[in-house]
């Protein structure tokens, strides 16, 4: 299997080389034929004369019409080896988690671009900045802008600006200036440079590269907030790198001389406008799409296109204007997320999501070949030790000390230092990537003089930190968290109570609010509730909300009063005991109602990643039985290991474990969200049964119908009152009451986005204490 | 800061609570703006539907546990002291602190979480977490395809294992003991609340 696809891949480099020579070779006239659009490779190769040279005797049945497709045919050819180099790259899942997927990527180009280097005797596939930047970099974006998790990257804003603004101008003037002293110091012999352009070298190999970054913080598991601290910042430096190679660039133009003060304000000046003016951008278009997907509820078979195609424009309008292209897409995705997965079909949801994640996929992987690609030309390779030397430590060096130094005062303004760990592991994973390159290869020749230097260096800084601190970025993680490493075989009570720990830690954060609560926060929340939800949101999406809450409300008003009637009628309570029955008949209610009156959630055409309400409310019988599983468990010396096996099996994952993260080659496992189902589930369950003690002033039902139950009746009672009562339900009666509501009501709307429900929940509040006490008249 | 003075003013016996828990006027600040926005009734007090209203927390196996930690056997509210004060058990243990036998157990030292996470398993406060306690939990964290006979089993051989006087029940000491190893003051802080 692994040889047929390295032939495979093999076989079409060859394919493509062999028969370019072979059109050469039928050649006869020499007419040049106007090269079609540049297309994903950039051949510098101009093609010599067509296919219909050769006089014609006769019809001729099959025809050999090479420049016909050429363009097309070669495109999707090399979209093809970018694909099939991906698959062999991940044959071996032994090697991918050692060394990560972009280095191995970009050997396999080193291995391409000798083979064509060998056949074609120059490169005539490169990674030209036109292809890149154009066709290949924006959908990583959007992918990027679309799944961030906007709650994380918002909360953390402050910081991120800072790295990514400070931070980059830091670095950008740290490199120039260093390299700059080394230069006059005659470390780099005699190159043709000046200052400026040393300054613009060093803006343009300053900035952290998305691409690179999450390629490999993917096999890396760090903390939400360190992750989101260097993505954040890779995405959000592009503003700042623009303008100051825009800047640097003009200034080289215009030659030293001319440089004042004014031009450097008006420097600074730009660096706003970019920023901003990209930004704005793209939430001008984040609306648009909103808007749009609003009014597609007749088109549903197209609606994804109109997320790829708006975004895509976000990006050529930013880049039209002159401003940041990168920033503008990726507050596109950002800021439409929300909106637009609430308005479109689920389908379209779906496909979007999965779409996107190709492209991306795709693109990554085109954009890691191509860089191998692009190096095995030795027209570009001039090589000056001093100054790649001194570049790759001074980006290292600089590094540290910029992150370190940014820390230290971002620190103490921050609730939650970081650490020095995270410091570490930030200033590490400052990878440079395609975006360098791109931007190197639009230097001018003859401004630049020493552009293949600069080309050579930056290729170099590429490999280097994509490679070496690639790969040794997770052994490095390791071997600084080992301090607490107990690798000794723990016990049953360790684990559980370990476990016990981390879903303890989940829900004290939860209690205390970790992100804070702030009054700026909870305007942005009331004026994003009133009035943009009401602008960009479907009515049906908006109004679903409300009609839930009212079936609910109905619902639950019939069934507590029916309890309360069928009590009456047969005299005792004691059919509250029959669990199994009383939940049936919930459930039967609710989707009888349900499907009443909302006949599209009952819809069972629902995407893979949304479980159907229908099939959620049939979960609602509870699947513990006591006789289903019959298990022999006469093996006594296998209990001990059974008992571990179990635990490891079948312990809740805290949700420190399944967190949402950003991963380019992960959507959210459904695993996850069962989980989770499950859980709420039961413990909606468990309030429930307290809540129908509490009004039935019944005991709940032991819900472990144990052999040993006797014993355990609560015998030792410190305050001998009837502590009974409040055992099982502490919150007291109308605590209960609430608490079922509420989480009843973030229950049924499972099948939907959890955002909205939080939204139904803190507006509904008020209603759900009213329905509470008109419960609580009614039964009393 | 203006704000944080204004605010801390509000609180009383401000000086008191954080003498007694170790926060920081700017923690104390912050826990009590979010105390405020949970209690959305506006009373002074929380009761468990504000807790309920964290829809989190019905996603967590023993959400409803640590609510119920945080009311006092009898009691329906929960006003800011007892609040932080159970917060403050979280808090990751001051490293420079003296050993001073004289003061009282400071609340975030490593008998006191541990003595928290007690309380979690043993609802009805005799002392001891009985096997139907440990039962309890172990249910409500497993997932539900597990039998009773392989939950019976497991908590069996928990039993065993962590009961050295034999009562077929864990004692305080005992569960302090089976879990000497593990390093609590880190599965048990959160960070934030330094």
């Amino acid at each position: 299997m692994a040889c047929r696809t390295c032939l495979w891949l093999l076989g079409t480099t060859f394919f493509t080389c062999t028969v370019r020579l072979v059109v050469e070779g039928t050649e006869v006239g020499a007419t040049q034929e106007s090269h079609p659009e540049p297309g994903v490779v950039g051949s510098n190769h101009s093609q010599a004369g067509g296919g219909h040279g050769s006089s014609i005797s006769g019809i001729q049945i099959v025809t050999f019409k090479w420049h016909h497709v050429e363009a097309p045919y070669l495109i999707a050819l090399w979209i093809l080896v970018a694909g099939v180099s991906k698959m062999v790259v991940e044959l071996n899942h032994s090697l991918t988690s050692v060394i990560p997927e972009s280095a191995l990527l970009i050997i396999i180009g080193w291995i391409l671009g000798g083979i064509i280097y060998g056949a074609d005797k120059m490169q005539t596939f490169t990674l030209t900045p036109t292809v890149f930047f154009f066709y290949l970099l924006p959908q990583v974006i959007l992918d990027a802008g679309y799944f961030m998790p906007n709650k994380l990257f918002f909360s953390n804003m402050g910081a991120i600006l800072v790295y990514a603004v400070i931070g980059t101008c830091w670095n950008a003037a740290t490199v120039g200036l260093g390299l700059w002293g080394c230069w006059l110091g005659g470390a780099m012999g005699d190159i043709d440079i000046g200052l400026l352009q040393f300054l613009l070298f060093g803006s343009l190999i300053a900035a952290v590269d998305p691409v690179a970054v999450i390629a490999v913080f993917e096999e890396v598991h760090v903390n939400e907030v360190l992750f989101i601290m260097v993505f954040g910042e890779s995405l959000l430096n592009d503003g700042v790198t623009v303008v100051l190679f825009n800047v640097f660039d003009a200034f080289v133009s215009l030659g030293g001389a001319e440089i004042d003060a004014v031009e450097i304000i008006k420097g600074i000046i730009s660096f706003f406008v970019v920023a901003f003016g990209g930004s704005l951008v793209g939430i001008i278009f984040a609306l648009l799409i909103s808007l749009l997907t609003r009014c597609t509820k007749n088109i549903q078979i197209i609606e994804p296109g109109f997320i790829f195609i708006l975004g895509y424009l976000s990006y050529l309008t930013a880049e039209m204007l002159s401003l940041s292209a990168i920033l503008s897409i990726v507050f596109c995705g950002i800021c439409c997320q929300k909106y637009i997965n609430a308005n479109m079909d689920e389908r379209s949801v779906t496909t979007v999501r999965y779409v996107m994640k190709v492209l991306a996929n795709g693109s990554e992987t085109i954009i890691f070949v191509f860089l191998g690609i692009s190096a095995i030309d030795p027209a570009v390779w001039v090589w000056n030790t001093g100054f790649i030397l001194l570049t790759l430590l001074f980006i290292f060096v600089f590094r540290f000390i910029g992150v370190f130094l940014l820390t230290w005062i971002l620190n103490k303004y921050r609730l939650v230092p970081l650490e020095f760990i995270d410091q570490v592991v930030m200033s590490y994973g400052g990878l440079r990537g395609a975006v360098a390159y791109g931007l190197v290869a639009m230097l001018d020749e003859n401004k630049f003089k020493e552009k293949n230097l600069m080309v050579s260096t930056t290729l170099i800084v590429v490999y280097f930190t994509v490679m070496l601190q690639g790969i040794t970025m997770k052994p490095l993680v390791t071997w600084l968290k080992v301090k607490r490493a107990a690798v000794t075989e723990l016990t049953l009570a360790e684990k559980i109570q370990n476990r016990t720990f981390d879903h303890m830690l989940v829900a004290i954060e939860d209690i205390s609010g970790q992100i804070g609560h702030n009054y700026m926060r909870d305007k942005w929340h009331n004026f994003e509730e009133r009035w943009l939800c009401w602008f960009l949101m479907k009515p049906s999406a908006r109004k679903s909300r409300d009609y839930i809450f009212n079936i609910f409300h109905q619902l639950n008003l019939k069934d507590a009063m029916s309890y309360v009637k069928e009590g009456e009628r047969r005299g005792s309570l004691a059919f509250v005991r029959n669990e199994t029955k009383a939940d049936v008949d919930f459930n039967k209610k609710f989707r009888a109602s349900f499907s009443e009156i909302m006949p599209d959630i009952m819809a069972d055409n629902m995407g893979p990643d949304h479980v159907p309400l229908s099939s959620i409310l049939q979960d609602i019988v509870p699947s513990v039985c006591l006789d289903m599983h019959e298990q022999d468990l006469t093996m006594r010396e296998s209990e001990d290991f059974n008992a571990h096996h179990l635990l490891q099996q079948h312990l809740y994952r805290g949700r420190k474990q399944h967190r949402h993260r950003y991963s380019r080659s992960h959507l959210e496992t459904n695993r996850d969200e069962n989980e989770v189902q499950e859980i709420f589930q039961r413990t909606m369950r468990s309030r429930l049964e307290s809540f129908k003690s509490a009004k039935m002033g019944v005991a709940p039902a032991k819900k472990i119908q144990t052999k040993h139950q006797k014993k355990d009746k609560p015998q030792k009672m410190p305050n001998g009152n009837s502590s009974d009562k409040s055992k099982n339900h502490p919150y007291g009666d109308k605590g209960t009451c609430s608490l079922l509501f509420t989480s009843l009501l973030h229950y049924m709307k499972w099948g939907h986005q959890p955002p909205v429900v939080c939204i139904i929940i803190q507006s509904h509040s008020k209603a759900i204490s009213r329905i509470c006490l008109i419960l609580e008249n009614r039964l009393d | 800061m203006g704000s944080t003075n204004s605010t801390l003013s509000k609180i009383p016996n401000v000086e008191e609570l954080m003498q007694e828990t170790g926060f920081t006027p700017a923690h104390i600040v912050r826990l009590y703006d979010r105390f405020e926005a949970l209690d959305k009734e506006k009373t002074g007090h929380l009761r468990p539907q504000d807790f309920g209203a964290i829809n989190r927390l019905a996603m967590n196996p023993i959400g409803d546990r640590i609510i119920g930690a945080f009311f006092s056997p009898g009691q329906e509210t929960v006003d800011f002291h007892s609040f932080v004060r159970i917060l403050a058990h979280f808090r990751p243990a001051d490293k420079k602190r003296p050993k001073d036998p004289s003061m009282p157990e400071p609340v975030n030292s490593r008998t006191s979480k541990l003595k928290f996470a007690f309380q979690l398993y043993d609802q009805d406060k005799d002392g001891k977490i009985s096997r139907a306690e440990l039962l309890q939990v172990l249910r409500s964290m497993l997932e539900m395809q597990v039998t009773e006979e392989q939950l019976e089993s497991i908590a069996d051989r928990t039993i065993q294992e962590a009961d050295l006087d034999k009562d077929d029940a864990i004692s305080f000491e005992e569960f302090r003991k089976s879990l000497e190893k593990v390093n609590i003051d880190h599965k048990m802080s959160i960070r934030f609340l330094r």
